[in-house]
């Protein structure tokens, strides 16, 4: 340990109980101290297991208009992909699909037949999407966009009020169908 | 080099160095031996070996005048313009924009930084730095924002790191070999020496709540990329770069911050970094759920599952020069080029061919050979003017070693029918290339 440390741990345990955390002065300590709600508006990612997941709700067929409006154009009627998708193209993703998972080509993978989780659709449509207008929808539409495709992929029922508890709950047929490429690097 | 590809050999007056490899390979030291060797070498490198003789010197023109004025930011030569990227969305549609490095005209082990590989999911940010903030929060002690003045007070550190992107020659998953050159296979790596703050120094500052196993990076550009890092991999040489190659990054590679994760998966190196969450299990963010995954076909080492948290960029190499595209005007002696690299560590040694694998000579590396970068391998090589299939293979300081194409296809699998050559789908492919020579000097993609 360097001796600065050194001196500045020293330092603490003897004024210990009239400073909050040890000083140490061998950084900059430049940053500002931030509460939770001043980082709320930033503070968007999903845990797999749904933990962050903010209050609101919406439904599937609160999601269809909304979709219409502000997704069709690039992923086609439905989620079902534009011409160019279909075709293999370079294009943006197809969102509903009933295809089935083939060999290795990943270009057969879908949220329906791959992704493990559920709330990572809702952490990415909040995070990127619509890709021209990123961060412009309301919680209560990504719910509702996020029932609409999964309804679509028949993977919730089309009646269902989505909202963090519900989401939640909602199995994905292929969470069993990943291992980590390098399980020593995984945290334990 | 040509700059239209050709390469010039020099006469093949130099039969008597021996090949220590098939098909003319020769050492690695061949041409550089001076002094207690020159009596041996001195009938074969001395005044006759350039080739034809020289016609007599005229002054150019460019010395009989004022040249340009001296611009404050200097570009390449006008005669270098051809030396570009190559797009693969260049009409911006609404969608990700790749743009990959020319390996076949650079050399050396740093790339420019106007030619660094980029791939931007909704365009490149128009960041002001002066308003840019970097927070760190989540399972810390003391949650904290800072700004780029502040962090530019820190001790900052240099080093040179690779970064490639999982989906980096993805082409060669196909079961013929496209025949694209070395930009189009493998032009999504580059390499640059980045200036920044480790991250260890901040997360220190903020204090670790040791419930945090991972951290998640989020950048402040349109997709707000979300990557799951293993928080040891913070703590370790985790990077908050400033600079690249020594100014400010470029606006395609993260200006005015990024992450760089020396190894790991470009993806992970996320750009425009705007916020460090620590967090007790991974986002399984849209990235990691299913875009850097890997399907792997039935019957192989992950029992019928799909490769995820594919962190690491293992050993690779591939010939810059000469390579697919060129072409060699006469027989004679070349010099073989290439860029070797592994997310591991260092790289210890290149094997080349000339004979498509049958033997193999050892390349020379150039000095110095860092960890997680690009290392530059050569090795002299007397064309015959028969066909030939050059290949190079690296190995790494922790004895991983790429695989051949047969051992890559038995392990991995390779798709059924030719994938598009810009759109990548499988990803960390680090097979051995091969370029083949014909008897013309044509050089092509093969697989051998």
């Amino acid at each position: 340990m360097p001796m600065r440390k050194m001196l500045a741990l020293f330092a603490f345990a003897f004024a210990g109980p009239v400073l909050a955390f040890p000083v140490l002065a061998d950084t900059p300590h430049l940053g500002k101290a931030v509460s939770a709600s001043d980082v709320a508006k930033w503070d968007i990612d999903i845990q797999a297991d749904g933990t962050f997941l903010p209050p609101g709700e919406g439904t599937a067929a609160q999601g269809a208009p909304i979709y219409v409006a502000k997704c069709a154009a690039c992923h086609g009627d439905g989620g079902r992909g534009t011409e160019q998708a279909k075709s293999g193209k370079p294009a943006p993703p197809i969102l509903v699909s009933d295809a089935k998972l083939k060999g290795m080509d990943a270009s057969h993978t879908t949220i329906a037949n791959y992704w493990p989780y559920a709330p990572p659709l809702f952490g990415y449509i909040r995070a990127a999407m619509p890709w021209n207008e990123p961060r412009s929808l309301s919680d209560h539409e990504v719910y509702a966009l996020t029932a609409y495709i999964l309804a679509e992929n028949k993977l919730i029922d089309p009646k269902l009020v989505l909202n963090a508890k519900s989401l939640t709950k909602v199995q994905m047929p292929n969470r069993n169908g990943f291992l980590p490429r390098f399980p020593d690097l995984m945290p334990h | 080099m040509g700059r239209r590809g050709d390469l010039s050999g020099e006469k093949d007056d130099r039969q008597d160095i021996e090949e220590i490899a098939g098909n003319g390979l020769l050492h690695r030291r061949a041409l550089l031996r001076t002094g207690l060797t020159a009596g041996v070498l001195g009938a074969t490198l001395g005044p006759h070996a350039t080739g034809a003789a020289a016609e007599p010197l005229s002054e150019p023109p460019w010395g009989l005048t004022v040249g340009e004025d001296t611009p404050p930011y200097q570009g390449p030569s006008k005669f270098s313009k051809n030396i570009v990227r190559s797009l693969a969305n260049p009409k911006f549609e609404p969608r990700s924009s790749l743009a990959r490095t020319p390996h076949h005209m650079l050399e050396g082990s740093l790339t420019p930084n106007g030619l660094h590989f980029t791939i931007n999911h909704t365009g490149i940010p128009d960041i002001d730095p002066a308003a840019h903030r970097f927070v760190i929060h989540g399972l810390v002690k003391r949650p904290q924002v800072f700004t780029l003045d502040a962090l530019l007070r820190y001790p900052l550190t240099s080093r040179p790191a690779f970064v490639e992107c999982g989906g980096n020659s993805a082409p060669l998953f196909s079961p013929i070999p496209i025949q694209d050159n070395v930009q189009a296979l493998h032009g999504l790596a580059s390499c640059a020496e980045w200036t920044g703050v480790k991250l260890s120094i901040l997360l220190d500052e903020c204090g670790i709540d040791p419930r945090a196993k991972w951290f998640i990076a989020e950048g402040a550009d349109g997709p707000h990329l979300m990557r799951s890092i293993p928080l040891a991999k913070g703590l370790d040489d985790a990077m908050i770069a400033l600079y690249q190659n020594g100014e400010p990054l470029m606006p395609g590679n993260g200006f005015p911050m990024r992450l760089v994760l020396p190894g790991y998966e470009g993806n992970m190196n996320v750009k425009f970094l705007r916020r460090i969450k620590l967090v007790p299990g991974p986002a399984m963010s849209f990235w990691e759920s299913q875009v850097y995954t890997e399907p792997m076909p039935p019957g192989k080492s992950s029992g019928g599952k799909s490769y995820n948290f594919n962190f690491l960029n293992e050993v690779k190499s591939y010939i810059t020069r000469p390579s697919h595209g060129h072409v060699l005007k006469e027989p004679g002696v070349y010099e073989i080029s290439g860029i070797a690299y592994s997310g591991k560590g260092k790289i210890a040694k290149v094997m080349v061919s000339a004979d498509g694998g049958r033997s193999w000579a050892e390349a020379a590396l150039q000095g110095p050979v860092q960890t997680k970068a690009f290392t530059r391998f050569r090795l002299p090589w007397r064309w015959n003017g028969g066909p030939a299939i050059l290949q190079s293979r690296a190995w790494d300081d922790t004895g991983a070693f790429q695989p051949t194409r047969s051992e890559f296809v038995a392990a991995r699998g390779q798709l059924d029918s030719e994938p598009p050559v810009t759109a990548f789908r499988n990803h960390h492919c680090n097979v051995i290339t091969s370029w083949a020579v014909s008897g013309r000097g044509k050089v092509t993609h093969a697989y051998a």
